[in-house]
Order: C-alpha cells, then sequence, then structure tokens
C-alpha cells in the first residue's frame, strides 16, 4: 500500500511573529491551527484528525484537542523531535488512506524565548542519559562532533558550510517575518564567535517562539475546496543512533528515509525542483543534502558552492523562507517551517526574488534529536495538484 | 596554547541494571558489556545485546585506553556547565571496539587531533560513580 496521491495539504500557515511574550503555548498552537483552516476555506468542526509532537502541552493531542474543541476519530503524537511535523503529514496521509480520517489537522508551537532552555541535554530518564549528560553535551557541541568528523574525513571546510548559511541568509532579505533578515557573507560567518569549535555562531540556526500548522485532507475534500493544493508524492522515515556504539556522525537518518519517500513517490533527486532541508546547524544541510542523494557522500562542500542553493536558479533551491538558520526555527523545532515553504514554492506564493518558476515537485526533510547520537529523520515529497 | 577547564561532576542517575558499572568506576576501572553469543562489545552497557537480542552478556573490563574518534570545543557549556570553557566534548573509540562520549581533559584544546590517543581518568561525583574522562597520553 502506498499514499501516493491519498491525501493532499490544504492548509498551511506559519505563525508571523518570532518572539511572543505575551501568549500561551496553548494559545499559539491554537492561533496555527486556526490560520491554517482558515488557509483550507475549513474551521475547527471539520477536523477529525489531530497531530501533534510529544512537546505539546498536556497528554498527548488530547489536552490541545480540549482547549480547540475538537471532535475527533484519530489523534498521533509521534515524538521524532524537529522532525515529527514531517513524519505526521506520512502517517495522515496513511490514516486518510485507510479511512480512519479525512481532514487532519497537524500543529506546532514554543516558546524557547521564554521558557527555560531546553538546549541542555541533561536530566531526561533515557537509558543513555547517566552515560552522556554529565559530559556537558550542549546541541551545538553534539553537532560539532558530526562536523569536524566530516571535516577529517571528507576535507570539508568551514568555508564551505558558511556558504549555507549565506544562502539561507539571500533568501531571508525577502522574508518581512525573518529574525536575521540581513544577508551575510562567508567572511561573516567563519569571523563569527566559536560557539562549539569548529561551529560558529552564524552556522546556528535562531531560536524563535512561534510556531506552524497544516491541514492534510483526502481527496475527496480537497476536490470541494477553493484552494490550490499540493499532493502528497511519498514519505519516509528512520530513526539514526549510536548503533551500541558503533557510531558514524558522517550521515543521518536520510540515508534511509530519503530512497523511502523517492520510492513511494516514483521520482528521484534529479526530478526535485526545491528542496526544503533542515538546517538547525549548517552541517545539518551539508550531511543530509548527501545523505538524500543530490550528491556523492563526502562531496557535499563542493556541492553547496557557487551559489547552488541559492534560489530561483542554483543548482537545488533550498529554504527560500530563509530557513532556521535565518527566518524561523519555532520551538527549536524546524520540521514544520520546512513544509510551510515547500507548500509555498507548489503554490506559486514564495517571495517572486525566490520563487523557483513551474516548480512541480518539492521535497521537505526533517532532522529531530542531536545527529551524532540519536536522530529521527522524515522525508516527504510534494507536488503541484496534479502532479 | 589554551588549557581545557576543570569541569564540574554531575551525578549520573543509578540504577540496578547499571550499577555494578558505576561501581567499578570507584575502583579506577572501566568495564562494558560483552555479549557471549555474538561477540560483539557494547557501549553503553545494557542487558540486552543491541546487536542479537541475546541476553547472554557479561561485564568486560577495558584497558581504558582508546582513540579520539572526533571532538568539540564548547566555549560556554549550559545546564551543570554553565559558564564552564572552554572544555572538549568527544567520542572517544575504545580499544575493545565501542565508542563512546565522553571529556579529554588535561589539554591544550588547539593541540587536539582526531585519531590522538588516550587514556581514562576517573571524577568522583556526589553519587556514587565516578565520571571517566579521558586524557592525551604522550604519541
Amino acid at each position: 500500500m502506498s499514499i501516493r496521491g491519498a491525501a493532499f495539504i490544504a492548509g498551511a500557515y506559519e505563525h508571523p511573529k518570532r518572539v511572543i511574550p505575551d501568549k500561551s503555548l496553548g494559545q499559539v498552537h491554537a492561533e496555527v491551527a486556526a490560520g491554517a483552516l482558515a488557509d483550507a476555506g475549513l474551521s475547527f468542526s471539520d477536523v477529525d484528525a489531530y497531530f501533534c509532537a510529544g512537546d505539546a502541552p498536556g497528554l498527548g493531542g488530547i489536552s490541545m484537542a480540549d482547549y480547540m474543541g475538537l471532535k475527533l476519530r484519530y489523534t498521533d503524537s509521534t515524538e521524532t523531535g524537529g522532525s515529527s511535523y514531517i513524519a505526521h503529514i506520512g502517517h495522515a496521509a496513511a490514516a486518510i488512506k485507510a479511512g480512519k480520517a479525512s481532514i487532519a489537522l497537524i500543529t506546532l508551537a514554543g516558546l524557547p524565548r521564554q521558557m527555560s532552555s531546553n538546549l541542555v541535554m541533561e536530566g531526561s530518564e533515557a537509558p543513555e542519559d547517566p552515560f552522556e549528560a554529565p559530559f556537558g553535551p550542549t546541541v551545538h557541541g553534539l553537532y560539532a562532533l558530526a562536523a569536524r568528523r566530516h571535516m577529517y574525513e571528507f576535507g570539508t571546510t568551514s568555508e564551505q558550510l558558511a556558504e549555507i548559511k549565506v544562502a539561507a541568509s539571500i533568501h531571508a532579505q525577502y522574508n518581512p517575518n525573518a529574525m536575521l533578515p540581513k544577508p551575510v557573507t562567508v567572511e561573516e560567518v567563519v569571523n563569527s564567535p566559536m560557539v562549539s569549535d569548529p561551529l560558529h555562531r552564524l552556522d546556528c540556526c535562531v531560536v524563535t517562539d512561534g510556531g506552524g500548522a497544516l491541514i492534510v485532507v483526502s481527496p475527496e475534500v480537497a476536490r470541494d475546496l477553493n484552494r490550490s493544493v499540493v499532493k502528497v508524492l511519498g514519505h519516509g522515515e528512520a530513526p539514526k543512533h549510536t548503533n551500541g556504539g558503533k557510531v558514524d556522525v558522517t550521515f543521518t537518518g536520510a540515508r534511509w528515509s530519503g530512497p523511502a519517500a523517492f520510492e513511494e513517490a516514483g521520482v528521484s533527486p534529479k526530478d526535485i525542483d526545491y528542496a526544503s532541508i533542515y538546517d538547525s546547524f549548517t552541517i545539518t544541510v551539508l550531511e543530509t543534502i548527501e545523505d538524500l542523494g543530490f550528491c556523492e557522500k563526502g562531496k557535499g562542500g563542493e556541492f553547496v558552492l557557487d551559489g547552488a542553493l541559492q534560489a530561483p536558479f542554483g543548482k537545488l533551491p533550498f529554504n527560500t523562507d530563509g530557513g532556521g538558520l535565518a527566518n524561523n526555527h519555532p520551538a527549536n523545532r524546524g520540521g514544520m517551517t520546512k513544509v510551510l515553504e515547500a507548500v509555498r514554492q507548489l503554490r506559486d506564493e514564495a517571495h517572486p526574488a525566490v520563487q523557483v518558476p513551474n516548480a512541480q515537485i518539492a521535497l521537505a526533510h526533517g532532522t529531530g534529536g542531536s545527529l551524532p547520537t540519536r536522530m529521527g529523520a522524515a522525508t516527504v515529497i510534494l507536488g503541484r495538484e496534479d502532479a | 596554547m589554551t588549557e581545557s577547564a576543570v569541569l564540574p561532576n554531575p551525578a549520573p542517575a543509578i540504577d540496578p541494571e547499571t550499577k555494578p558499572y558505576w561501581d567499578a568506576t570507584l575502583e579506577g576501572k572501566l568495564i562494558i558489556r560483552h555479549c557471549n553469543a555474538c561477540g560483539e562489545n557494547h557501549w553503553y552497557p545494557r542487558t540486552l545485546c543491541p546487536f542479537c537480542g541475546s541476553v547472554d552478556t557479561e561485564w568486560l573490563e577495558t584497558a581504558g585506553k582508546g582513540t579520539i574518534y572526533t571532538f568539540a570545543i564548547t566555549r560556554k557549556g549550559l545546564g551543570h556547565y554553565g559558564g564552564v570553557g572552554p572544555y572538549v566534548l568527544a567520542f572517544v573509540a575504545l580499544d575493545e571496539g565501542p565508542t563512546m562520549l565522553t571529556n579529554i581533559i588535561e589539554c591544550d584544546v588547539d593541540a587536539l587531533r582526531i585519531g590522538d590517543r588516550v587514556e581514562v581518568v576517573f571524577h568522583k561525583t556526589e553519587a556514587e560513580a565516578a565520571l571517566p574522562r579521558f586524557r592525551p597520553v604522550a604519541q
């Protein structure tokens, strides 16, 4: 059974704010839900399935269902960190295909700028925690482990990683809501302060409040809506972990989630007109591009040169909203915003300066958790309504 | 020359499954888990072999030596490490096979390289446990 064509994204909404000191977490979830429903031309009473990740306030999706007054026949609170929302699309499509749902709401919201930092990896009940947390593994420290090893094995440089930030920042200047709307240069990135060597401050994504939501519907519902919709063509997901101590930090779970998504969609990397690539750090993008098959393993550093990632005419236009690196990374979880910009591209609703002409097929990829230890990976391939 | 910072020693949570491991750290021994069914050594230690699913596993004392697989130099830590830095977070590949997350200490962080040989040192915590960290050994 394939989900190809079984579901359509009919509504998408990104919270316009990046700092939200005056609202509750539940309120932001509800605001983005209302925004996506309005975008689709639907209302709360139409929703029969609700998806959120483990960070939504309360018991799975039930507390937020209560807050929003949803009457549901399907809930899913799959938690794979920032990749959750991309996994949710695949799960929603499968539920729709199985007849368990027809209008699914997916929400993400977070207020990390006002809450205590969750960038500290300590104090969990995970079995690995006593063997890792006492050594001070910050999120940037962990990703720096991947960056240094990639540099060691493949000769990747800080300047090559910086090209990824540069492309994102060039896109962000066209996004009036972007957290960092000013273009930066390679020199500015490599001269920004070291956070965890070899990663500089500008190798890191922004920390933002906010969120986003998606409405995934059945073909029957999509047909009746007065809105251009985006077809779900394929999805793949794969956790990656430390493999009993046989650690390899030079690749991500995209090595497995990507091929699964491409196979279901019946397309290959060369068919992708636009890609939203998870960008918690520049190294996250570099390894993911390789793992998704846009270039050979180890050649990512060369691939990103010469404006390859810059829209509209680069080899692989990516993250045209400015991505997590320059626009938005709400709740420290970037999977939702990856899908939102892919939907804009396929609806010709990206900023004209970065709209990929006639974009037919887009990919959105999410990473969750920590690349060198335990990560979620989820890939979704989307197409225009008639793809 | 940039000397690595003196580190805090946060206490790990100790449970019945891994208490022998922590007891060994108090005696200056780094032990890992060995599977009698498939012969693999794994990390972090657990009863179930993650490679073959057998529970016929036992403790194995290591020589406490290894090689740096990769490392990061964090300028300023968070949480228990708040304000501490620079310090080195690293994956060390033990000579017995598994790669573990740890710190490299007593080092010039600017001179550290992937592939450097290191040896274990234990730092006592407030709990009945010591943290296995590593320091460079003369090449």
